[in-house]
């Protein structure tokens, strides 16, 4: 069982920046996050897109920005779930939270804070009538153990980065690999659509564009697909294979979060403004993007104003006997929890005769 | 600069005929989300910069649009519910000459 002071949901920038502020108020942090590393949106969707409008930066690639939230953070050793998605929520007597994963992982505090942004990334699956029946079956959204495609035969559906990536890296371990785009071009990284190509000339990719893949047979398991050219069903294939992996990016759901008996609105969780950006359930924060009120704009900067107004609250409830007072990091520095101290250096006063 | 008409057919299938400014820089996804045509959170999920389908469209009237972008091509190429007509709103501004256009909002993403 993981405890902190907050959990929080989401390691996107406002979730990340709520550890600064958690940590100034000597409170400890741990994030849970479906993606496999933390930035959210910033790092998944868009690293290499200039942001214009935080603060002091007049301009900032959203991957340099995850880059510095984790580095101004680094003194509150938050901890971190990732690649796993916040499942449930439990209210025990004491009234501390147990929040469970899709892949059991415990994790116990007296406030959670939701920053889950848009929600979790999902993979965004194809359109094919019985692909739910083959899901694990033979079909697989994202490739966790390279080697358990040895020696099978393996399509691939999709144009991007992933795609590309796994073709290549397949080559060498599958005994066939065939992989299939809608479009003769790829929006992949040049060294890569370079290297399908060489790997195609090789023998060692089969390369289907433009084409798409429409059907799935089976019994148990997956056991070959029908793949359609053109839009033509005249000119149908039916290719044999063992796994079928359509990598067709992320898409971005509430996922369980919406069954935890909380007040949505919009797609969106309903949070008090007027105080602290507590939801329906006391002890239950939402912050950024994920939450919605009067007034609301999903912008980063007002995530961090939230975050910060959010530990105020998780102070007082955490230590309901003591006193906030509010305290500048010009005048306080930082103290982190590895024993570092940042401060602005003292002026050497000398006396005048 | 004056606001022009835009005739939007929501998920649902109604029909909504909308003002839009040609003086805020705004592009249809935009459009769309400011008239609360689709829920908040189903379209322009990327914020506009075509590295998601949610706000593709079919333009069913025959305006000269704008050219593709080669990151328009490549997010339609792996979208769902793409037809010949599919575009991004987020890709497509709203200038004068679009006065009278005719989108329809493709279905969400399964």
């Amino acid at each position: 069982m993981i405890k902190t002071d907050i959990l929080i949901i989401g390691a996107g920038p406002t979730g990340l920046f709520a550890v600064f502020e958690a940590g100034l108020l000597q409170l400890r942090c741990h994030l849970i996050d479906a993606l496999p590393q933390p930035g959210g949106q910033c790092a998944e969707i868009y690293p290499k897109k200039p942001i214009y409008d935080i603060p002091g930066f007049p301009e900032i690639l959203a991957g340099e920005l995850v880059d510095n939230l984790m580095e101004q953070i680094k003194p509150f050793q938050p901890g971190f779930t990732l690649g796993e998605r916040a499942e449930t929520v439990e209210k025990l007597e004491d009234g501390t939270f147990i929040v469970t994963t899709n892949k059991g992982t415990e994790h116990q505090a007296p406030v959670v804070a939701i920053a889950g942004g848009l929600g979790s990334f999902e993979p965004r699956k194809p359109m094919i009538p019985n692909l739910k029946q083959f899901e694990d079956k033979g079909v697989a959204y994202m490739i966790k153990e390279p080697e358990m495609y040895r020696n099978k035969r393996v399509l691939i559906a999709g144009g991007g980065d992933s795609a590309l990536d796994w073709a290549i890296f397949l080559a060498d371990v599958a005994s066939e690999v065939t992989l299939v785009h809608r479009r003769n071009e790829f929006r992949g990284a040049l060294d890569s659509v370079e290297k399908v190509q060489e790997l195609k000339n090789l023998g060692k990719v089969n390369l289907i564009t433009p084409a798409e893949v429409v059907g799935l047979e089976g019994n148990k398991y997956l056991e070959a697909v029908t793949v359609r050219k053109n839009s033509k069903a005249s000119e149908d294939l039916r290719i044999e294979v063992d796994a079928f992996i359509p990598l067709f990016g992320l898409s971005p759901k509430l996922g369980p979060i919406a069954d935890w008996g909380l007040e949505i609105e919009k797609n969106a969780i309903k949070v008090d403004n007027s105080l602290d950006y507590q939801t329906n359930i006391p002890g239950i924060y939402a912050i950024g993007d994920v939450n919605t009120y009067p007034g609301k704009l999903k912008l980063i900067l007002c995530g961090f104003h939230e975050a910060t107004l959010m530990c105020q609250s998780a102070y007082q409830r955490i230590h309901p006997d003591k006193k906030y007072v509010m305290k500048y990091t010009t005048v306080g520095g930082v103290t982190g929890f590895d024993g570092s101290k940042k401060e602005a250096p003292k002026a050497v006063v000398k006396a005048i005769d | 600069m004056s606001d022009i008409k835009i005739k939007i057919t929501d998920r649902e299938g109604v029909l909504h005929e909308v003002d839009a400014p040609t003086d805020m820089n705004m592009n249809l996804m935009e459009v769309v989300r400011s008239y609360e045509l689709a829920p908040e959170g189903t379209i322009g999920i990327c914020g506009g910069m075509a590295m998601c389908a949610s706000c593709q469209c079919y333009v069913q009237s025959d305006h000269e649009l704008p050219e593709k972008s080669d990151d328009e091509e490549a997010m339609l190429s792996e979208a769902f519910f793409v037809k010949e007509n599919s575009r991004l709103g987020c890709q497509i501004h709203i200038t004068e000459e679009l006065d009278g256009l005719e989108i329809e909002l493709a279905p969400e993403e399964p």
